[in-house]
């Protein structure tokens, strides 16, 4: 038995499309999990009815909508509601499909830094391009905080231009380790279940008890993880949404 | 997730994913020749992914929350409404019984009042007419004793003249016997 944990991430093409230059672009799995995720909230959030008394389906689409609503109220403002749909559609993506990505057999899109970094990135030049297109100038004042005295405030300042372009960096690298460490972990432990088995024979399977309760208690914990990362994701957006329409503060 | 083959069937899995995928046993994450792919089919499903939530989810859950706020506003406003009518109907119609009350007094003593007056009046009349009658009968009552008594006289004058006639057998004078009488009634 040989444990390998990371051929879950591979990347593995369904059929082929095209070429642009010497990229070969493929329909991938990661591009079918991509598409049941859509696919996902699309039919929670359509075929849900729009009844005065929710039934359940419908309940899970007015907490969504309420909870990414209040989410956005609290951190960004009334004003806030403008990216309503982005952040949205934002947090449903990562949560569904890290939620789909924990199901054994699956994919998980978000195990791909390519992506978060895609996904971080839009929301760092939505926040640079309506910042500057909302408050000019003054949207740099965000570099500039109150009360700073005179002699540190380039130290300062090159702190917070620095930590503002390192933004979409820990953004999406916080996702994206988050998911590939919990599916790493988990599969590890779960293999041992396995492998002890295979070599030890009934002594093994006895023993493999032991981290398969643990697997159990990681896949617990991955469940969380799969919803709190899209939490994070969705509430920083916010957070860096708020310079882009409050850069006094 | 924990795949099937992720066992012993690794190393075979891992050559069919590098004679389809192109790529080198590496890790995937870092296989910069699936970049282009991933990235177009995100640009793809999230724009899809946009437009869905913001032309039609968001709408139309918003839509039903809304409406559902709306009822329930509607709804306690059109309570407040009727509560407030019923409160208004209940003052009125106090103030009404208050007021038939009054009226009902007011019309209670004036009845009385009149009641009383006429009763008044009407023993009034009844108490002179008996005591005219009263009067009336007294002085009948009068005249007749004094007929009788003169008639009382007469007889006894008579009486008197036929007793003295009867033991002397002298009819006697009338003036002396009168006179004999008067002073023996008189007696």
């Amino acid at each position: 038995m040989k444990i390998d944990p990371i051929h879950q991430f591979n990347i593995e093409p369904l059929f082929t499309l095209g070429h642009i230059g010497n990229q070969t672009i493929a329909f991938t799995n990661s591009s079918l999990y991509m598409l049941v995720a859509v696919a996902i909230i699309s039919l929670l959030m359509l075929a849900s009815g729009t009844q005065l008394v929710p039934g359940r389906l419908q309940s899970v689409a007015e907490i969504s909508y309420e909870f990414v609503a209040s989410t956005i109220r609290s951190t960004a403002g009334a004003e806030g509601m403008k990216f309503f749909p982005l952040i949205f559609s934002l947090f449903m993506f990562i949560c569904v499909s890290n939620l789909v990505g924990i199901i054994p057999y699956t994919f998980t899109i978000s195990s791909h830094l390519i992506v978060t970094a895609a996904l971080a990135l839009l929301v760092f030049f939505t926040v640079l391009i309506y910042g500057v297109a909302k408050n000019g100038l003054k949207f740099f004042s965000i570099f500039v905080p109150h009360g700073v005295p005179g002699y540190i405030l380039p130290l300062v300042m090159f702190i917070e231009i620095l930590s503002f372009f390192l933004r979409p960096v820990s953004h999406s690298v916080r996702l994206f380790a988050n998911m590939l460490a919990g599916h790493i972990a988990l599969k590890v432990f779960a293999g041992f279940v396995a492998m002890l088995g295979f070599s030890l024979g009934a002594l093994g399977w006895v023993g493999g008890v032991l981290p398969l309760a643990l697997t159990v208690a990681l896949y617990a914990l991955e469940i969380l993880v799969a919803f709190l990362q899209a939490y994070v994701f969705a509430i920083l957006t916010c957070i860096y949404l708020n310079d882009a329409i409050h850069p006094g503060h | 997730m924990a795949e099937s083959h992720g066992g012993a069937k690794s190393p075979a899995a891992g050559a069919h994913t590098e004679a389809e995928g192109g790529h080198g046993g590496g890790f995937p994450p870092f296989e910069s020749s699936t970049y282009a792919s991933q990235l177009v089919w995100l640009a793809i499903f999230f724009v899809a992914l946009y437009v869905i939530v913001s032309k039609l989810a968001l709408p139309k859950v918003g839509g039903a929350i809304e409406a559902r706020q709306n009822k329930i506003e509607g709804d306690l406003a059109e309570a407040q409404t009727l509560k407030d009518q019923s409160d208004a109907a209940l003052k009125a119609y106090e103030s009404e019984l208050a007021s038939a009350r009054t009226r009902a007094q007011a019309i209670g003593n004036e009845s009385r009042d009149k009641a009383n007056a006429q009763a008044d009046a009407e023993r009034k009349a009844l108490e002179e007419q008996l005591a005219a009658k009263l009067a009336g009968a007294e002085k009948t009552i009068a005249s007749t004793r004094a007929a009788a008594m003169s008639n009382v006289r007469g007889i006894a004058a008579e009486a008197a003249g036929q007793i003295v006639q009867q033991l002397t057998g002298v009819v006697p004078d009338a003036a002396s016997v009168n006179a004999a009488v008067d002073a023996s009634l008189k007696g």
